[in-house]
């Protein structure tokens, strides 16, 4: 069994930031990412970030994660690469199968668990054949493997995911057909949109896909209008060939290790669907249970990192190694940035539905451990 | 070829050593360090497995580890994530046919 004060779960852009901001306090970290190279999904981000005037505002996600890496090599953090958290008990002891061959227990103090989110599917007949995947998983294979894998791909969903892969799939040598989207309206912001039309990309609103066809490979889609109850208009449809349908229909957090560790939960489709109720200081329901990034709500890198950041100053606070009164100037800082990043039209509803579930954290919280 | 050597954004690809791998007993040409389900798609492989009941093809889905559509038989270990699981010279894969079937070798380990 390995000791530490903290150990954090996932090296995505909140783990990471959780930690540089731990270790700087003084407290001993391990960092814990079941992958061989640590960064989460940014490295697949090529696109420049939007932020707060003052916050890695067109930076691209992929130097972003060059220089949380660069910070977290200049602390010395501990990492292990190639550990999948497995379980968690007690809420301290951690279950990690390091190079999947050997067991190790780590117990610790407190925990930040910031795993990330994973793909949602949408299906319709032929959804199963190979062709059909993620957004997320294309911008994998293009950006970080370096692999095509489709030549001429139809994007459904018109949200950040879609139109960013949609343009990064352009810019690795594929043909977009086009883009779909459920609602009468596009999901994504105007920059990332007006470069995949510019690209001369048509994009169709209240469209769906019917079907897949092939045998062993997507071969081509039918698609089809909905009215404006999302219900198919029959004699509305229209086969396109393509060789690859990517599905960016939003996220799910992965919760696992929260429920395993008994934090309470609320429903916020919004953000996801079922998240760990937190409060401000990204606190669980669990008394030494941290999260932070997509698990305790799906939004992007940038507030993946705030609330990284948020979640190491705190536990460093409990842990002794910071005053209240310095931690609560810093956490200051980080919710002007978040509230600024949570702004304007697509940011207002995450920011409304993260004020409920601040809210209720507050309560259901004080209520569990204080 | 699928691969991608040049991109407007990202640096040219380094020259990786080739290593030569195994699939279904025939040689293709992988970058070493490169995940196995990259490399099968590089050599214009899309099929990585066939479904228990229905005997249905399934290719990359996630591409992150999370939904096991990739897993394939990997030097006599089934179900193996290729998506996260890198290629290594010499390494034998084979197109998994539902849940698969350990190697005697493997097992005896
Ligand atoms: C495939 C994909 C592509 C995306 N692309 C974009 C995009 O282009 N633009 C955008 O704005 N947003 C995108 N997102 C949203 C993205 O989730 C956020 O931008 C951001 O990366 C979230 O940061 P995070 O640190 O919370 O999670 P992540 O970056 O996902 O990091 C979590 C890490 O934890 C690891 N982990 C999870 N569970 C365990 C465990 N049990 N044991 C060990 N390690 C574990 C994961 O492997 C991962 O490395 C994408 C999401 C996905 C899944
Ligand atoms: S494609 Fe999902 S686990 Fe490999």
């Amino acid at each position: 069994m390995i000791e530490i004060e903290l150990a954090i779960v996932g090296a995505g852009p909140a783990g990471l930031s959780a930690a540089i901001e731990a270790r700087r306090a003084g407290v001993d970290v391990l960092l814990i990412d079941e992958n061989a190279r640590p960064g989460g999904q940014l490295f697949k981000q090529i696109h420049k970030f939007f932020g707060s005037r003052a916050h890695k505002a067109g930076i691209r996600g992929m130097n972003i994660g060059t220089e949380l890496l660069q910070e977290s090599e200049k602390f010395g953090i501990k990492t292990w690469l190639n550990g999948e958290v497995c379980g968690i008990e007690d809420g301290h002891n951690l279950w990690v199968v390091r190079n999947r061959e050997k067991s190790e227990i780590v117990r610790a103090k407190k925990i930040i668990l910031a795993t990330g989110a994973t793909e949602n599917a949408v299906t319709f007949p032929g959804w199963d054949l190979p062709g059909v995947m993620g957004a997320g998983a294309a911008q994998t294979m293009i950006n970080v493997n370096r692999v095509l894998p489709g030549k001429k791909v139809i994007m459904l969903g018109s949200g950040n995911v879609g139109v960013i892969v949609a343009y990064q799939l352009l810019q690795a040598g594929a043909e977009v057909v086009a883009v779909l989207e459920a609602a009468p309206r596009l999901g994504g912001y105007g920059v990332h949109t007006a470069k995949v039309c510019r690209a001369g990309v048509p994009f169709y609103v209240s469209h769906t896909i019917k079907r897949a066809f092939g045998t062993d490979h997507v071969e081509a889609v039918e698609i089809v209008k909905l009215d404006s109850s999302f219900k198919q208009i029959p004699g509305t449809e229209h086969v396109i060939e393509v060789d690859t349908i990517c599905l960016a229909t939003g996220l799910t957090p992965l919760t696992e290790l929260a429920w395993l560790a008994g934090c309470k939960f609320n429903f916020v489709p919004a953000l996801g669907g079922h998240l760990p109720i937190h409060d401000d200081k990204m606190h669980s329901t669990q008394n030494d249970i941290f999260i932070a990034g997509d698990i305790s709500g799906i939004e992007e890198a940038s507030t993946a990192m705030e609330e990284g950041r948020l979640a190491g100053i705190n536990v460093a606070t409990e842990l002794g190694y910071i005053t209240k009164e310095e931690a609560d100037a810093r956490s200051q800082e980080i919710w002007d940035n978040l509230n600024t990043l949570r702004s304007g039209y697509f940011g207002q509803k995450r920011r409304d539905a993260k004020d409920s579930m601040l809210q209720n954290g507050k309560e259901v919280i004080k209520w569990n451990i204080h | 070829m699928n691969r991608i050597p040049n991109h407007p954004i990202l640096e040219d690809e380094k020259p990786e050593k080739e290593v030569q791998i195994f699939v279904d007993n025939k040689p293709i040409i992988a970058l070493e360090g490169e995940m196995i389900a990259a490399a099968l798609i590089a050599n214009g492989i899309f099929i990585n497995r066939y479904t228990t009941h229905k005997h249905k093809p399934r290719g990359i889905y996630c591409a992150i580890g999370r939904c096991t559509d990739c897993i394939m038989t990997v030097d006599g270990v089934p179900n193996v994530r290729t998506c996260v699981t890198k290629v290594r010279e010499g390494m034998k894969i084979i197109t998994q046919q539902g849940t698969g079937v350990w190697s005697e070798e493997v097992q005896n380990d």
